[in-house]
């Protein structure tokens, strides 16, 4: 029984959220305290399936699921002519990276939120939402279909928009919920049109299938640009930022730690376009993507630590920190692009700054979800996110300070937090490969410190105010939230080690391997 | 706001029809063009003919929200229901084990060129009507919503 649902995992990785999200408001007639339940247990199945799928797949390699097939392993029906003609999910080393990442994060988001919306009205809504989100999340980086990802692309847009305006706060959330929708959208529509393009040329819609078929034409080109602009915004990569401020800041906190979450899908679907359906060895210009990924972060991290400064709104703040830190997952993985088709540069350091772009692509979403959880709980209980109104918090609130502090040493890279080892890792790769860069990233490194200086300062240094007299520390179960994720940024920092060996390595592989990724599908060439 | 007469009783006429039309385009859906979205769609037009012709507060009465938001939950899972069920026939996520094994959708399909049985395809229509029942609920809550903005004028 535990082996053949072992093999169904990939299947219930997207069936429990979903059942989970459609069956909320029906518990919701039975009161509150059977929907918290119930959004427990399915936030806790969902991250089991997670967590049980990715440890299968980094002990075995990739999974297949053929969704409506007799097996679940047959891509190729016997009487197909050697097309696979069904929904397929797969999941490689990288897409079950993405998956650990989703699972814990939406377990700690889950957690935090019962306690945090608890004197909220239309919760039906809100968890439903929350659910659909991460299945798209959960789907976007486990399908390996291209139209399907483009619909669980969509469902997390559409998801992730109605959760920003959620609780409409005069008319600003909505501003930002509208905005999200517009341009997920737009960003949307263009992939599809992508699709579309590709899909006319190869009649298949299977990356894989796609992959192998390729023939670099001019339209196969201008389907990458509608791709690869699209993903790039969604991720938040100056200058296609400008939603993330609006939209970060005025979302409930828990959900904007998983719109975190949502744009690193985003990036992954970025990655996996540029490596996997285009990343033939001879034909891909990989000099010229490569230095697209490497200046989009480079300018993403600068741009966005430099606007994140002055601003006096810590959740707006932090958004520009979203911003300036998904620069370096672009900068890391950017250069490994650029090498690629030079082996030795590629030994030598393309594959370091891949594993740091990758590595901190899952620190980034612990520490920077823990920090959004920690200004959400300093929201909650002083009803205000302005940084020069806040102050002396540190007596009250001693857990939401320490949890704070640890998130903020980890964003800025100070040992021995997650965010110094994979920040080393791209500083050591980048430095090979441009030295200026190399200096950039530390420079923004710097500015970073000295931004969360300011707001640790602000928010929670000072003697005691008297119009925050009655705050006190939040409810447990937005502690044990935050708790999952400080005790990843700590874990991960002490042993950086273990996760790069076990988890970040194959990944990087995994990326790299196109053949292995078709093979996967279509079997040996 | 009320609409004459004429308009009323010619939607309450439409409106079983409207029914009927959808349930049989949700039926077909494996056969003929359409299916669960389009079919639940036409039935949510059948309301929209009764919540034109007639005042909102009349109309909530008979077309409550809450019973349309049943719908589309429980469609949605009955939907969910069905692709699980596919585990428990020894197949995939939405593996049609129903197809040919006999029962209400169960007949084998003919060979050769034939216009189609109704009691064929298995998982397929069960999907469709699971859809259907979702399409109804979830686009009758959304005209209910728009329509409880609108303001009483005074011809």
């Amino acid at each position: 029984m535990m082996d053949s649902l072992a093999l169904h995992l990939p299947a219930l990785l997207v069936a429990i959220p979903l059942f989970t999200a459609f069956l909320i408001p029906l518990a919701g007639r039975a009161g509150d305290t059977a929907r918290s339940a119930l959004v427990l247990l399915g936030a806790a199945l969902t991250s089991l399936a997670g967590l049980a799928l990715a440890a299968r797949v980094f002990a075995r390699g990739t999974v297949l699921y053929v969704f409506g097939a007799a097996a679940p392993h047959a891509a190729i029906p016997m009487d197909s002519g050697g097309i696979p003609i069904r929904i397929i999910f797969q999941v490689d080393a990288l897409g079950a990276l993405m998956v650990v990442i989703a699972s814990l994060s939406s377990l700690a988001i889950a957690l935090y939120s019962l306690a945090a919306e608890s004197r909220q009205s239309g919760k039906d809504g809100f968890y439903s939402m929350l659910f659909l989100l991460v299945t798209g999340v959960l789907g976007m980086v486990s399908t390996g279909d291209l139209f399907n990802f483009f619909v669980f692309l969509e469902i997390s847009s559409l998801a992730g928009a109605a959760l920003v305006a959620y609780r409409i706060d005069k008319g600003e959330a909505v501003e930002g919920g509208l905005k999200y929708a517009l341009l997920s959208t737009v960003g949307a529509l263009s992939v599809l049109m992508a699709i579309g393009i590709l899909f006319a040329q190869y009649n298949a819609l299977n990356i894989a299938t796609v992959a192998s078929r390729l023939r670099f034409g001019s339209l196969d080109m201008i389907a990458l640009v509608l791709l690869a602009v699209p993903l790039a915004m969604k991720c938040g990569a100056v200058p296609m930022h400008f939603w993330t401020p609006d939209t970060y800041t005025t979302a409930p906190s828990s959900i904007t730690a998983l719109l975190v979450v949502s744009s690193q899908a985003s990036l992954y679907g970025l990655f996996r376009i540029l490596f996997t359906l285009y990343g033939d060895l001879l034909r891909f210009n990989w000099a010229v993507f490569g230095w697209f990924l490497v200046i989009l972060g480079a300018l993403s991290a600068f741009v966005g630590v430099t606007m994140a400064i002055p601003q006096k709104d810590v959740k707006r703040l932090m958004a520009y920190h979203a911003v300036s830190q998904t620069g370096y997952m672009l900068l890391g993985v950017g250069v490994g692009l650029a090498v690629f088709a030079d082996a030795g540069a590629l030994a030598a350091y393309g594959k370091t700054a891949m594993a740091g772009g990758l590595f901190h692509i899952i620190n980034h979403a612990m520490y920077k979800g823990l920090l959004f959880l920690t200004a959400g709980a300093v929201f909650y209980r002083t009803g205000t996110r302005n940084l020069n109104r806040l102050g002396g918090l540190g007596h009250a609130m001693p857990w939401t300070m320490v949890f704070f502090m640890i998130g903020a040493l980890a964003i800025a890279g100070i040992p021995p937090f997650n965010g110094f080892a994979s920040k080393l890792l791209i500083y050591e790769s980048v430095f090979r490969f441009s030295p200026f860069l190399a200096i950039l990233a530390m420079v923004v490194s710097i500015l970073t410190l000295a931004s969360f200086v300011k707001v640790f300062h602000s928010m929670f240094m000072g003697p005691p105010r008297a119009e925050f007299a009655g705050v006190r520390e939040v409810p447990a179960p937005m502690i044990a939230g935050m708790a999952i994720l400080a005790a990843f940024v700590i874990l991960a920092g002490l042993v950086p080690q273990v996760f790069v060996d076990r988890m970040i390595a194959p990944a990087v592989n995994a990326l790299v391997d196109r053949a292995g990724y078709i093979a996967a599908i279509l079997g040996g060439h | 706001m009320n609409m004459t007469k004429i308009v009323r009783t010619t939607a309450d006429l439409f409106y079983p029809f409207c029914l009927v039309f959808g349930l049989y385009v949700v039926l077909h859906g494996h056969l003929t063009p359409g299916g669960g979205f389009q079919g639940g769609a036409v039935m949510a037009t059948g309301a929209a003919l009764l919540l034109v012709s007639r005042r909102y507060e009349d109309i909530t009465r008979s077309l409550r929200q809450n019973t349309m938001k049943l719908c589309e939950a429980v469609g949605l899972l009955m939907f969910i229901t069905a692709g699980l069920a596919g585990l428990f026939a020894g197949g995939a996520f939405l593996y049609n084990g129903l197809a040919g094994a006999g029962g209400l959708f169960g007949e084998p399909v003919a060979f050769g060129a034939n216009p189609g049985g109704l009691n064929t395809a298995g998982l397929i229509p069960l999907l469709n009507i699971a859809v259907g029942i979702e399409v109804l609920g979830g686009l009758t809550v959304i005209l209910l919503y728009m329509l409880s903005g609108v303001k009483e004028t005074e011809p």
